[in-house]
């Protein structure tokens, strides 16, 4: 299938569903489907690099942060509507990745992790210390709760989100991404610019994860650091792809669409939205020692057997 | 006297107190095939890696087809015609076979060559048939044999369309009849106009192979010129030997 077609279907796909649900009258089916929706864009986002590239990313919520923020920024100042907002999360998320991936990606392996990781520290404190952001500390901000508009708008962009990720999969960039992934010398000695590739990965990468975080002021109609760099997205953002398998864009959309209603029937059901982060280690443990490739990995391994 | 291909003018290589080259001159001319011998450690694979560019020699320059190429990235190298193998097989290893060749086909032939994208594959299937893995095209490369890789490590230096191609020991730890294999495919590359550098242990294929050889010892070069003479060296045989 071409992107163009790909790009059609998915959209097509997005606007159907936002229209058929909303007929659902559960408001609650929007706030925990918009979740889930989140974790798409996260998880889609995070495999650009952590697993077309192989660079682990441990900072995903300080760029879903920076999404945030940037559109908290831009409404208290101009009072700038949604789509502002979002695009203005987009770029200075992608402009962030773009700076982490000039001063980190000559790192290899665990150190890059921990870079990525600090990186997120360092932007918490800053955003802790930066009052103006805070101003409606806790307190609803006048973003009013369209749940059903930015329910809408998370499945747009989760389209959007995989259709960057498919094309790039499929281009000669995400033939090059692998060969780093393999073995970056190699690819370096076959004609790749490594660096410049994984420069340009870790800013698609990043943007989309802030532009997964746009809408989350909306969402809960204020935002305080502790939640918008919450633990639980730089955790679900590495478990979902590597659950649902990293080489392919289908990886991570299965991966979050399993994991994220998971933890939302647990929260539902069982009102034990503590035990989310453990029910993630567990079947993170689970899937890395029966089937280390994910669900993906396994569904092809099933393919080559069968074709034999 | 033809304009030389590669010229490596005076360079020097140090980690830390230790110096791993000094002041190396070495020179390969269009077609050439000339051998790289030395004992283990005498700074044969640092030589190729300051070549290649990926490491860097703090002195002394490196010319490729004229050009100072010393500030170049190795994908810039590469793309200029200057391939090299791995002494340990490198393959992308979640790729096929003819994956792996796909990669230095779209980024460093295509450079240089005018490859139309429908004709990669077809490009690939050929360098694969020459070297004899063409009925692997499909397999994942993680799984090859020694010699396979060996084999397909020559054939993605080949499918950058090089005018120069390093070979890291490609033969080291196989059998006769697998070097007699290998020697085969790098004499077919010398029918392409590819000069060669080899580097190798096994000295019946540098013999065979090398219309001129030059010796590392310790970082200098001791020795450079006909096989027969070198070989003959007193100097050469004391480093090999001892006294």
């Amino acid at each position: 299938m071409s992107n163009k077609v790909f790009a059609a279907v998915a959209f097509a796909v997005a606007l159907a569903l936002a229209a058929v649900t909303q007929l659902i009258p559960n408001d609650y089916f929007f706030t925990a489907a918009y979740t889930v929706l989140l974790f798409v864009i996260l998880a889609t986002a995070w495999n650009i690099l952590g697993g077309y590239t192989g660079y682990v990313n441990f900072g995903s919520a300080a760029f879903f942060a920076i999404g945030a923020y940037t559109t908290v920024f831009f409404y208290n100042a101009f009072k700038a509507p949604l789509l502002v907002g979002i695009i203005a999360g987009t770029l200075v998320a992608g402009l962030a990745g773009l700076g982490l991936g000039y001063l980190t990606l000559r790192l290899r392996g665990v150190f890059f992790a921990i870079a990525s990781l600090a990186l997120a520290v360092v932007l918490y404190i800053f955003v802790v210390n930066w009052d103006y952001v805070l101003q409606p500390r806790e307190i609803p901000f006048g973003l009013p709760r369209y749940i059903h508009l930015i329910y809408a708008v998370q499945l747009v962009m989760a389209a959007i989100a995989l259709v960057v990720a498919r094309a790039i999969e499929h281009s000669t960039l995400g033939r090059g991404l692998a060969a780093i992934r393999d073995d970056e010398l190699a690819a370096e000695c076959s004609g790749v610019p490594t660096l410049r590739l994984k420069i340009f990965s870790t800013m698609v990468s990043c943007a989309l994860m802030g532009m997964a975080g746009t809408t989350f002021p909306y969402y809960l109609s204020y935002i305080e650091p502790s939640s918008a760099f919450s633990l639980s997205y730089a955790v679900n953002s590495i478990a979902m792809p590597l659950i649902g398998g990293t080489m392919s864009w289908i990886g991570p959309l299965i991966g979050a669409i399993l994991l994220g209603s998971v933890q939302q029937l647990v929260q539902v059901m069982f009102s034990l939205g503590a035990w989310n982060l453990l029910i993630v280690g567990v079947l993170l443990v689970l899937f890395v020692t029966l089937a280390p490739n994910g669900i993906m990995g396994w569904v092809d391994a099933w393919r080559r057997r069968k074709g034999r | 006297m033809a304009a030389a291909l590669l010229e490596v003018e005076g360079v020097t290589k140090r980690f830390g107190g230790f110096t791993a080259l000094e002041s190396v001159d070495f020179v390969v001319r269009p077609g050439e095939r000339v051998g790289l011998i030395g004992p283990n450690g005498s700074g044969k694979s640092t030589l190729v890696n300051c070549i290649a560019g990926t490491l860097k020699n703090e002195e002394g320059s490196i010319r490729f087809e004229g050009q100072d190429i010393c500030g170049h990235a190795a994908h810039r190298r590469i793309r200029m015609g200057l391939a090299r193998s791995f002494q340990i097989p490198k393959p992308f290893a979640s790729m096929s076979v003819l994956d792996n060749l796909r990669v230095p086909l779209l980024y460093a032939a295509r450079r240089h060559e005018k490859l139309a994208a429908g004709r990669i594959v077809e490009e690939a299937m050929r360098i694969l048939e020459e070297v004899g893995l063409a009925g692997r095209a499909h397999a994942m490369s993680g799984g090859l044999t020694q010699v396979d890789m060996r084999k397909l490590e020559l054939a993605r230096a080949m499918a950058a369309k090089p005018k120069l191609l390093i070979s890291d020991e490609a033969m080291a730890g196989l059998s006769a009849s697998e070097v007699d294999d290998v020697l085969a495919l790098l004499f077919g590359l010398k029918d392409q106009g590819v000069a060669v550098i080899m580097i190798e242990h096994v000295m019946r294929a540098v013999m065979k192979f090398s219309e001129r050889i030059a010796v590392l010892v310790a970082g200098r070069k001791i020795a450079d010129g006909d096989p027969q003479v070198v070989v003959g060296n007193a100097d050469v045989i004391k480093a090999y030997l001892g006294e």
